[in-house]
């Protein structure tokens, strides 16, 4: 297991490297001048431009400018963000709690619903339950979430009005009145976007199941004499997991959009949200520096996934 | 298939036989064999008909019902349907109905361009790269590793972000945001189908008619476009379906963040952003384009698995 996760990690430095030439080419293309502002100015004269240009090295190659922009971000220098008037380090550190939180939350909830009716229903096929759990699949996974936040705040903020449609992060209850208030402000926003993620998993969970199921170690399983139980959840469900954990993590990207299109409906002060924002405000430094943390948590997350990968299969650390 | 567990339902398989010899008798074709097991699948079936009667009413709606999409009425604002708006007004009076016709055909048009445009760079790099026996195929496959691990949403926003003015400059401001967001979204989409490609690459590369199509002398593009290519494409066909709807939502999520198409192009996804804010007093505003999206990605994927299993060829129903 050891020598296997570090040459996972170590597959890592090149993918990050790749991700951030990529956002670099991006920005290195566009077209546009971070100190256009100033060339309309009448105040700043064209010699105050160039020695600003000169001092920022803007006019200097590409690869040397991406050399110096790798660097300071490796050094933890993100640039400052004149709209914030902070740090951008500190101010994706102050938001990212939030988005952890509820992507995390949201995951869980999937994790919750998916495995167990994928797996009732692969066990059994093209039975009542399983043509409801599939059909019901497929609309939650045609249903956008950006359609279903609104749904949900009409019905439960507007008509009913049980649940708040705003997100806080500075509530001002304290003790359990805090954790009730955080409940309710956190139930719309994760079930929103848990129901869209375990909706597509759902689908994974219930054709692996199916894949593995007619296997004949499941065969062998039954004949020795054990229980449906045991011969489901240790044999089937464990094996099963091997795909649906891969595509699992090649949804990652996916859901991370999912997670800004929520923070944006309910107004949750995440990196989401952020980055709309920046991208609204003209803030560029933000901008990169959000997408880059969205890229290095992709990776992150593949690198979590290929190390359940090795636990379910110990085969692959093996090899 | 030893398993005690039933993977396809052999009950069902019995009618079929009849049918199929009766195909048979008619004659046979893989397009009529597929069709035959398409309509095994009855909620795709349904869905063709839903979709082909929106698709009809988006193309030849607008000649029907003549009402300018940005006819401002500030005495009938927020109204709800009524006769002289089936879907009802916005916020500026401006007619539902119309505004939702115009903004199906751009969403349908995003969405099939950027299919092409997913399915063309995917079916390209992933053939390359399944035909090449050395350092190019794992160079493109790293390529598209790489691509797959990349957050598309923050880049889409990016993107548009960076070079939204210029194209605009360029291709005037419903062109420029047209084709760069056809680009970004057929560009950030094609990893999954080449991988699909390389692997059927692959495998039919190295069969007996691929072969004997070699001992015959064909060159490698014949090999590639006449005998693999034909035999690759059922698993592509279902992709590229998938895709669309993929694209229909990657474009509407853009608009509805309000970072798509400029404000005066009513597009799905831009009447839900404006909607979202006058909720409680017309929700129906909202409800119809959201609905709009809804079943037309609905219906997509509905096509898209009933196809999966008419093009399968392992399947033997």
């Amino acid at each position: 297991m050891g020598s296997y996760l570090l040459r996972r990690l170590l597959i890592v430095i090149p993918s990050l490297l790749g991700i951030s030439v990529l956002l670099f080419t991006v920005l290195a293309l566009a077209p546009g001048d971070p100190f256009e502002e100033l060339a309309t100015n009448p105040a700043v004269p064209p010699e105050v431009r160039a020695s600003l240009r000169e001092k920022f090295g803007l006019d200097d190659p590409v690869p040397v400018r991406y050399v110096r922009w790798i660097t300071a971000m490796a050094h933890g220098d993100w640039g400052f963000s004149f709209v914030s008037r902070m740090d951008v380090d500190k101010l994706i550190l102050q938001r990212l709690p939030t988005t952890l939180f509820i992507i995390g939350t949201a995951q869980i909830l999937a994790i919750l619903i998916a495995i167990p009716v994928g797996v009732f229903a692969a066990t059994r096929p093209y039975s009542i339950f399983d043509q409801i759990a599939s059909t019901l699949a497929l609309i939650g996974f045609s249903l956008p979430t950006f359609f279903t936040g609104l749904l949900f705040i009409l019905i439960f903020s507007i008509y009913l009005d049980w649940l708040p449609f705003v997100y806080r992060a500075d509530l001002s209850a304290v003790g359990w009145r805090w954790f009730w208030e955080q409940f309710r402000q956190s139930v719309m926003p994760i079930s929103v976007f848990g129901l869209a993620v375990a909706a597509s998993m759902t689908r994974y969970v219930r054709s692996a199941v199916l894949d593995v199921i007619r296997l004949d170690y499941v065969t062998t399983a039954r004949a020795k004499g054990l229980g449906e139980r045991v011969v489901i959840v240790k044999h089937v469900v464990r094996n099963a997991m091997i795909p649906v954990v891969t595509l699992v993590m090649l949804q990652m990207p996916a859901i991370f959009g999912g997670a800004i299109v929520t923070e944006q409906i309910f107004r949750i002060p995440g990196i989401g949200s952020l980055l709309i924002s920046s991208i609204l405000a003209n803030d560029t430094p933000v901008v990169m520096a959000v997408t880059f943390v969205f890229a290095c948590l992709v990776v992150l997350f593949n690198l979590i996934a290929d190390i359940l990968y090795g636990w379910l299969d110990p085969r692959i650390s093996y090899s | 298939m030893a398993g005690s567990t039933r993977a396809l339902a052999t009950a069902e398989a019995t009618p079929e036989l009849g049918t199929a010899t009766q195909a048979g008798a008619r004659g046979f074709s893989p397009g009529l064999d597929a069709w035959r097991r398409f309509r095994r699948h009855r909620l795709a079936l349904v869905s063709g008909v839903i979709l082909s009667a929106m698709v009809l009413a988006i193309l030849l709606g607008p000649t029907f019902w003549g009402v300018p999409i940005n006819e401002i009425d500030f005495t009938s604002r927020l109204k709800g349907p009524t006769w002289a708006h089936p879907l009802g007004t916005d916020d500026l009076g401006q007619d539902l109905l119309a505004r939702m016709l115009y903004g199906g055909r751009i969403s349908l048009a995003v969405g099939i361009a950027s299919m092409f445009v997913a399915i063309g760079v995917g079916t390209l790099i992933g053939a390359v790269a399944g035909m090449s026996r050395g350092a190019v195929g794992s160079a493109l496959m790293w390529l598209t590793d790489l691509f797959l691990s990349l957050p598309q949403l923050p880049l889409l926003l990016l993107v548009m972000y960076l070079f939204q003015n210029s194209f605009k400059a360029i291709f005037g401001p419903e062109g420029g945001v047209f084709i760069l967001i056809v680009v970004v979204i057929g560009g950030l989409r094609w990893m999954p189908v080449a991988r699909l490609v390389r692997a059927q690459f692959l495998s039919l590369r190295e069969r007996e008619f691929v072969e004997a199509a070699r001992a015959l002398g064909a060159s490698k593009t014949r090999q590639v476009v006449r005998h693999i290519l034909p035999n690759a494409l059922g698993p592509v066909i279902v992709a590229a379906t998938i895709d669309v709807a993929a694209a229909i939502i990657a474009e509407s999520t853009l608009s509805f963040l309000g970072l798509g198409f400029p404000p005066d192009i009513p597009t799905w996804g831009r009447l839900l952003f404006d909607a979202k804010d006058y909720l409680d007093i017309a929700p129906h505003w909202a409800l119809f384009p959201g609905a709009a999206i809804f079943l037309t990605v609905l219906t997509i994927n509905f096509i898209g698995d009933g196809l999966r299993d008419a093009l399968d060829p392992r399947r033997v129903l």
